[in-house]
């Protein structure tokens, strides 16, 4: 069946996703894969979508995609900020406070 | 899906190549040529440097990459309504217009915050800068005399 | 086909949005404002200020409407839910946006990062929570859920010169973007098993037809439970909100322990109550879980903390898992008690974040326990009020504290759940240790060495107008809900009623 291809790349995409944001240390490659999470996550809706046939999943999609340029714009200008203070953009750097 | 359907498609790409062959050929027939050593450099772009850049580079240009973005993807809601223009009538339309608004406060701030300037505030007339320019190299040249 | 034909104007019910109209609206004024000219931030405050009471007023009426004479409804192609539940909240955000406007302007002048944009993206954040409180469809939860958080991340890198500030975005920013994405993995298994992202007629779809894609539902259940969880510091999920409170500015920690978790509850009770209601029994174990972890780890882990915006944040986590105690007792008086809660901590969590950030002086350099010693002395005024709201979450009887956790606990106890109930009690008594500790700490003398310098004293706080309304505020309404509570428990009764 075409709808579990669809399932199934969206939820590996979403897993490569998630390995990233666990495995990775610099935060831009974190928030790249928080990216690739939110666009697993498009292709599930708008195979949803098609399975059901209405277009919420489709509108649903364009809502995520505009909310994760948002996101990523304020990640990026706060992982600069972080950068200009610390040269580094390696999150385990950022550990000033512990406990 | 007829074959039809993608005749649209097909002339704009004929056009486009009409266009980007057309001008690629007329401004080498029509352009003046008056060939320096500088102008022949694989790299022509504007003067030549005189020492290597700067590793930083300006963050400015983040800034506008970021809000490019921003405004950017917001034209994919635009897609959606221009399909069904017609059938949306003033409703949608004044719903459009709505969302433009909300676009423009942030781009007036934006313009105001000063983030759309290039280059900083040019606090020195152009002849000013002529005239420092030209004393700097009879500076050089003097030392160079000398 | 996927097009739609026919395409008709959906009626436009511009009453059932107003506050967040009014919100919104009042934060592109003040960035209008801005692009003008720009005045002393204190202007862009006054107007802030104001634009929340309109806010206030206009929740107000929505309320009165609906308990009184109109039936709750829903508007925008049931996009906003207006019923009890929702005007409620959007009230009690409207409250916590007016103590965060109210609280900010003394403690960004004393820093030096006073800007007007401060409260227009707090003023946006509470239009997201409000939206939040209204949704009554998963993409409105989601897209509310993200006005608000991206608003929080860039508030709470504020200070932006400050390293522990932006240590305090960026981890914001990082775990809530990934718990974002977990929500949202949800809410897609949701639709994809239902068809729909309306959680009414999601709830239609569950009675008609219970077998339904049970698998994809209750995998998404679980990925929005979790999502949210991360919005409420729930405990195994709670590990951004202590480095995120300590690091973060402190009237915006203030503003964001409370309209964030009220924000966060809002969308948990809707989505569980009304489009999962069918799944009761599914839900209903996890949140007593996440209850009891959340209780205990967060009163255990509050002992061991050394700074107090630290402590407090972990104070937080504990009070989220009261209010989550409400929720998993599944009544009505259990739902009833948490939304007591919700206004009582609201007005708890603001006025001690309000005073630490007076204590704590420029550049937030005073904030261990041991800068606390001797404060009754220095400061007796901020110390009273200090450990008055210290009683307060700790429970003490005469403080709403105390009748919000009655509240919670009287609905454990009609669910008969007695495990629910014996923890959330151990978890009182264990929080009332730490919280009693600073008001000990707040006593003691300084502890000097042999030979050291008598440190130098500090001048007295100077207290702004602002800082004052808002602490009398939250002491006065901190007294009034401990005694005279009732009026607040019908409010809230009639909230969860109108489901």
């Amino acid at each position: 069946m075409k709808l579990n291809l669809f399932l199934t790349l969206s939820a590996f995409l979403f897993c490569l996703g998630v390995y990233g944001m666990l495995a990775r240390r610099n935060a831009v490659m974190i928030l790249m894969s928080i990216e690739l999470m939110l666009n697993a996550i498009n292709i599930n809706l708008v195979a949803f979508g098609a399975l059901h046939g209405n277009l919420t999943g489709q509108i649903f999609a364009f809502f995520v995609i505009a909310v994760a340029a948002a996101e990523v714009g304020i990640g990026l200008a706060i992982v600069l900020l972080i950068y200009r203070n610390r040269a580094s953009v390696n999150v385990d750097d950022v550990d000033l406070m512990k406990g | 899906m007829q074959l039809g359907d993608y005749l649209p498609i097909a002339v704009m790409g004929l056009l486009a190549l009409i266009f980007g062959g057309a001008s690629y050929v007329l401004s080498g027939l029509l352009a003046p040529r008056k060939p320096t050593p500088e102008k022949l450099q694989p790299y022509e772009c504007g003067i030549v440097p005189e020492y290597e850049p700067p590793q930083r580079f300006p963050v400015q240009f983040y800034l506008i990459a970021v809000i490019f973005i921003a405004f950017d993807i917001e034209v994919i809601f635009m897609y959606p309504w221009a399909v069904r223009m017609r059938d949306l009538g003033m409703f949608g339309f004044a719903l459009m217009g709505s969302f433009m608004v909300m676009l423009i406060v942030p781009l007036i701030y934006i313009i105001r915050e000063g983030v759309l300037d290039w280059a900083p505030r040019r606090r020195h007339s152009r002849d000013e800068l002529i005239a420092r320019y030209r004393a700097e190299h009879e500076a050089a040249a003097r030392e160079e005399a000398a | 086909m996927l097009i739609a034909d026919a395409i008709a104007a959906p009626p436009s019910d511009w009453w059932a949005i107003a506050p967040q109209l009014v919100l919104g609206g009042t934060a592109v004024v003040i960035i209008l404002m801005i692009c003008v000219k720009r005045v002393d931030p204190g202007w862009n405050a006054l107007v802030a200020a104001v634009g929340t009471v309109a806010s206030g007023v206009f929740a107000w009426e929505q309320w009165r409407q609906v308990t009184t004479d109109a039936n709750p409804r829903l508007a925008y192609s049931g996009m906003i839910a207006v019923d009890g539940f929702s005007a409620f909240l959007v009230l009690v955000v409207c409250v916590a946006a007016f103590l965060g406007v109210l609280l900010a302007d003394q403690y960004f002048k004393r820093e030096g990062i006073d800007r007007g944009e401060y409260y227009a993206l707090l003023l946006f954040s509470a239009c997201g929570m409000q939206f939040m409180a209204a949704a009554n469809n998963l993409v409105m939860v989601f897209v509310a859920l993200e006005l608000l958080s991206i608003c929080l991340y860039v508030l709470s890198a504020w200070n932006r010169d400050d390293s522990r500030s932006q240590e305090a975005g960026a981890k914001y920013l990082l775990l809530g973007a990934y718990s974002s994405a977990i929500l949202l993995f949800g809410i897609a298994l949701l639709y994809g098993g239902t068809g729909t992202t309306n959680l009414a007629r999601m709830a239609e779809i569950f009675s008609e037809n219970v077998t339904r894609e049970p698998g994809l539902v209750l995998l998404g259940m679980v990925f929005v439970i979790v999502g949210l969880g991360f919005k409420i510091a729930a405990v195994p999920f709670h590990m951004w909100t202590p480095d995120v409170y300590q690091g973060a500015p402190t009237p915006v920690v203030g503003f964001m322990a409370s309209g964030a978790k009220i924000a966060g509850f809002a969308g948990l009770f809707r989505v569980l109550e009304t489009g999962l209601a069918a799944f009761e029994f599914d839900w209903q174990p996890l949140l007593v879980g996440l209850a009891i972890v959340t209780m205990l780890g967060g009163s255990i882990l509050a002992i061991a903390q050394r700074d107090v915006k630290r402590m407090l944040a972990y104070s937080s986590i504990a009070h989220a898992g009261f209010i989550l105690t409400g929720l998993a007792s599944g009544t009505a008086a259990g739902v009833r008690g948490a939304l007591f809660y919700l206004v009582a901590y609201v007005f708890m969590i603001a006025g001690a974040f309000g005073v630490v950030a007076l204590l704590a002086r420029r550049g937030e350099r005073y904030t261990s326990l041991d800068d606390y010693r001797d404060m009754f002395r220095r400061e007796p005024v901020l110390a009273t009020v200090l450990a008055f709201f210290l009683f307060a979450m700790a429970g003490i009887p005469g403080t709403s504290g105390f009748v919000a956790k009655f509240a919670v606990f009287t609905g454990v106890a009609d669910a008969h759940q007695w495990v629910l109930l014996t923890v959330g009690t151990v978890a009182s008594v264990i929080s009332a240790y730490f919280y009693l500790r600073l008001v000990v700490y707040m006593y003691m003398r300084p502890e000097v060495d042999e030979g050291e310098a008598q440190p130098a004293a500090l001048p007295r706080v100077r207290w702004a107008p602002a800082t004052v309304v808002a602490l009398v505020l939250t002491v006065f309404f901190t007294i009034q809900l401990g005694i005279l509570p009732q009026g607040l428990l019908d409010m809230a009764g009639k909230a969860t009623l109108l489901f």
